[in-house]
């Protein structure tokens, strides 16, 4: 095995809290962007960024989905920050049994950010005219060859987690033989 | 499939407590497209002119523009439409904010509220799940109090609500609708809302909105953001700072406020102070703002923040937008740091800001006149300030003297008669107009102030300069990218646009000029209101960046309808004409078209004549007021001219004078 180091590409956005207007365009377009077909569609629902938004505490946060996970955290802290009290939850970026967030609204089925693949940068950030969001690249050393888990394959593993492998396992061989 | 809209209104029956989920017919979008123009054809099929405001036949309709929803950057309007206490005539209040796109999400494109509830319940919109609830316990409570309550009681910090504060449950002639920044504050549909026993309508939705043609339809979004960046960048010279650029009035991100202070008048619309502003004051008024002001914050999908959240120290957060800022302070002959205080109780009680700071300050002058005694304020206080904040309470709880101001000054003179009414001085059509009191006649304005059915110059005035260059370079500047122009021949007008000489105000802007920029105007106004389009991204400011040219392909990309400019402007004929058809049902004539008699100093009385005749006639309207036969079926409107000569309106063959009409009947 090689020793040279390698490394990847993060790509990252910055989010100033301080400068969000609370407008929620980066949820309309990125809504947007990932209907199919493209554009086609608009539904903050589906968006996979969202802002918590409590004007009358002054509280924005814009939060992007992250992993899909099984369970619920055990206990949820709470953050004071300049005053202000926040739910962890507001920062998370899991799409979780405890709340309807970055889930399609339809099947349930779990959503990730994917920067906008495909475009210059993530559509949130150009569509952000307050400039809350800023996208950054930037380089980073990892030590061991990433698995990289496909969509197909999160969707699938949440339906195997909703309703059991057996299940699952029962409709594939339906709809393949279906489909034959 | 239905793009942009959802072809699905909400009936809900208050009185059977019944919830009716039903299709609308997409021959009516293309023909009114949505909003406003869908209200008022259900407004003149459904409510009948005899129908009192406080009826159970009155209906209140809350529906959502055609493009919310889409990205369309900015367009997040709610326009309330039903029958006006005040004015006794249609009112179509708007409100930005973030409800009219939630409800979309939710499936619908209007809430019909009709019949009346025996309790005070509140509406819960979930998507297909639709409930009345009990809402006893937040009875009395106030608008933003309500809202938050409602909240916690749901659990979801994602809900939409609008909703009124006592002034609305009291009926108060001049009740808002209030909804997080924006309010719909006009006419007082709040206190149809109350009458109704509606406290909040409470909206959450996670559907899709569909666009017809995706690429084309983001392509257009794009450009407007660009445009609104290239504007950003690029003030208009030449003119005062709150024109100079998009949005409302940038009242919260703003310090100087000499143009305001200077040239609106105080008091109950009575006295401009010339020499007002100065350095003492700026630095005071800076830190009450300042430190009053937690964020400048927007309405849902649009980069403008026109609105902020203000904390008043010792007081609950509230969002103040726009002129509110100033109508308490300049009303009370006081100060900013009152003003963002007494605001905060208006916005909780739910009041419109332009109204109420007048008839507080109408009463206080029929008291110092004699006209009302000091036994009619048992237990006011003395100072200024205090009997401000009495006033409101009696007001919006309609106690002694507030049940008769709570009807506004025109009403509350007439009842109070003994010479009252000459201090109801600044009225239209029975609503409290801007405080403006100017010099020589400006006859876009004149046509502008009265014929206007919006009831607010704000909600008809924009994209002609109001006043003229004054160098021949600086005209020439202005019209070299001036691209949002319907027709050439409006550049021609401001470059000919003098200060002084033949080619100045009276008679300049000549009258076939003036009647061609009042429609322009008026125009983008309506075509906003049918789409659900932020006025300040479109027909208040100069060169915004929706205009005639690219709204056509908006509706095509968005909607699916084919639509091109003359289309478009038909459209907007046919439901502007269709509001009027429903004023004109209930009594509203010529001799109800005329700005306040002390507007201005200088009046050219047969020149105003002149304005209308020329006007109404450009609008297909005979001598008062009234849609002729022929425009009503050019418009295919022919049902409105059916029910015209049946109720004696117009006769048959009729398309001159109404009056003539009357004498000439043939029996």
């Amino acid at each position: 095995m090689s020793t040279e180091k390698k490394t990847k590409t993060i790509k990252s956005i910055k989010i100033d809290i301080e400068k969000c207007n609370g407008c929620r365009a980066c949820e309309v377009i990125c809504s947007a962007f990932h209907a199919m077909p493209k554009y086609s569609s608009n539904n903050p629902a589906r968006s996979r960024i969202r802002v918590t938004r409590e004007p009358i505490r002054d509280v924005y946060v814009p939060v992007y989905a992250g992993d899909y996970v099984v369970a619920e955290c055990a206990g949820r802290d709470k953050y004071i920050i300049d005053g202000k009290e926040y739910d962890e939850c507001t920062f998370c970026r899991a799409s979780c049994p405890s709340r309807d967030l970055f889930k399609e609204p339809d099947s349930g089925l779990p959503l990730k950010c994917d920067m906008c693949e495909g475009e210059d940068e993530p559509l949130c950030v150009k569509w952000c005219r307050v400039d809350a969001l800023t996208y950054e690249e930037r380089e980073e050393e990892i030590g061991e060859e990433e698995v990289s888990v496909d969509e197909a394959e999160t969707g699938l593993e949440a339906l195997v987690n909703k309703h059991g492998i057996d299940k699952v396992a029962d409709i594939i061989a339906q709809i393949s033989k279906a489909k034959q | 499939m239905r793009y942009a809209e959802t072809g699905i209104n909400l009936e809900i029956d208050l009185t059977r407590g019944s919830i009716e989920k039903v299709a609308t017919d997409p021959r009516d979008t293309e023909l009114y497209l949505g909003g406003l123009g869908t209200n008022t054809k259900i407004m003149w099929d459904r409510v009948p002119p005899e129908t009192e405001p406080f009826s159970p036949d009155n209906l209140l309709i809350f529906g959502t523009g055609l493009l919310c929803g889409t990205p369309a950057t900015g367009c997040n309007r709610t326009i309330v439409s039903t029958i006006s206490p005040q004015t006794e005539l249609m009112a179509f209040s708007m409100m930005g904010g973030f409800w009219a796109p939630e409800l979309k999400y939710a499936g619908y494109d209007k809430v019909i509220l009709s019949g009346k509830s025996p309790e005070l319940v509140y509406l819960w919109i979930h998507d297909d799940k639709v409930e009345i609830r009990d809402a006893a316990h937040l009875k009395g409570k106030g608008a933003v109090e309500t809202a938050e309550l409602l909240k916690q009681e749901l659990n979801d910090s994602q809900v939409q609500v609008a909703a009124i504060g006592m002034a609305g449950e009291s009926r108060v002639f001049y009740a808002s609708i209030e909804q997080g920044r924006s309010s719909a504050s006009r006419g007082g549909i709040g206190a149809v809302m109350g009458d109704k026993g509606v406290k909040a309508i409470v909206v959450r939705g996670t559907k899709d909105v569909n666009v017809a043609e995706p690429a084309e339809y983001i392509g257009l979004c794009g450009e407007v953001l660009d445009y609104i960046k290239h504007r950003e960048t690029n003030p208009i010279p030449g003119v005062m700072p709150i024109l100079a650029g998009l949005g409302s009035p940038q009242e919260m991100k703003v310090h100087d406020e000499k143009w305001h202070t200077e040239n609106f008048m105080w008091g109950n619309s009575r006295e401009r102070k010339r020499d007002y502003w100065n350095e003492e004051i700026e630095k005071e008024w800076t830190e009450t703002l300042e430190n009053a002001r937690t964020r400048l914050v927007s309405c849902f999908n649009c980069p403008m923040e026109c609105g902020a959240t203000i904390s008043m120290p010792g007081l609950p957060t509230y969002m103040m937008k726009c002129f509110t800022k100033l109508t308490y302070t300049m009303g009370a002959f006081s100060n900013l740091d009152f003003g963002l205080r007494i605001a905060q109780k208006a916005t909780e009680y739910g009041v419109d800001g332009f109204s109420c700071p007048q008839v507080m300050a109408f009463a206080l002058e029929l008291l110092e006149n004699g006209i009302l005694k000091d036994e009619d304020f048992p237990g006011m206080p003395e100072d200024n300030e205090g009997r401000f904040f009495y006033l409101l309470d009696m007001i919006v709880r309609r106690e002694g003297i507030g049940d008769l101001l709570a009807n506004g000054t025109y009403w509350a003179a007439k009842e109070i008669g003994n010479g009252a009414e000459a201090y109801a001085h600044n009225n239209i059509k029975k609503t409290e107009q801007l405080p403006l009191k100017l010099s020589m006649l400006n006859p876009v304005y004149f046509l502008m102030y009265a014929t206007g059915e919006k009831m607010n110059i704000t909600q008809i005035e924009g994209q002609f300069p109001q006043a003229p260059f004054a160098t021949k370079e600086e005209r020439e500047a202005f019209v070299s990218d001036w691209i949002q122009v319907p027709d050439e021949k409006f550049k021609q007008i401001l470059l000919d646009w003098e200060f002084r000489g033949e080619n100045s105000n009276p008679y300049y802007p000549t009258v076939e000029m003036s009647c061609d920029i009042v429609d322009w105007q008026e125009t983008m106004h309506y075509i906003d209101d049918a789409l659900g389009q932020c006025a300040g991204l479109s027909s208040f400011p100069l060169k915004p960046p929706y205009h005639i040219h690219n709204y056509p392909k908006f509706i095509s990309a968005g909607a699916g309808i084919e639509m091109d400019q003359a289309k478009l402007t038909q459209a907007a004929k046919r439901y502007r004409t269709l509001v009027r058809a429903v004023n004109i049902s209930r009594g509203m004539r010529r001799k109800d078209e005329k700005p306040p008699a002390n507007h201005w100093k200088k009046r050219f009385p047969e020149l105003e004549e002149e304005l209308l005749d020329a006007y109404y006639k450009l609008k297909g309207w005979n001598n008062d007021g009234i849609p002729t036969t022929e425009s009503l079926h050019e418009l295919g409107l022919d049902y409105v001219s059916d029910a015209f000569i049946e109720r004696g309106i117009l006769t048959d063959g009729e398309d001159t004078s109404g009056n003539e009409a009357v004498a000439t009947e043939n029996l």
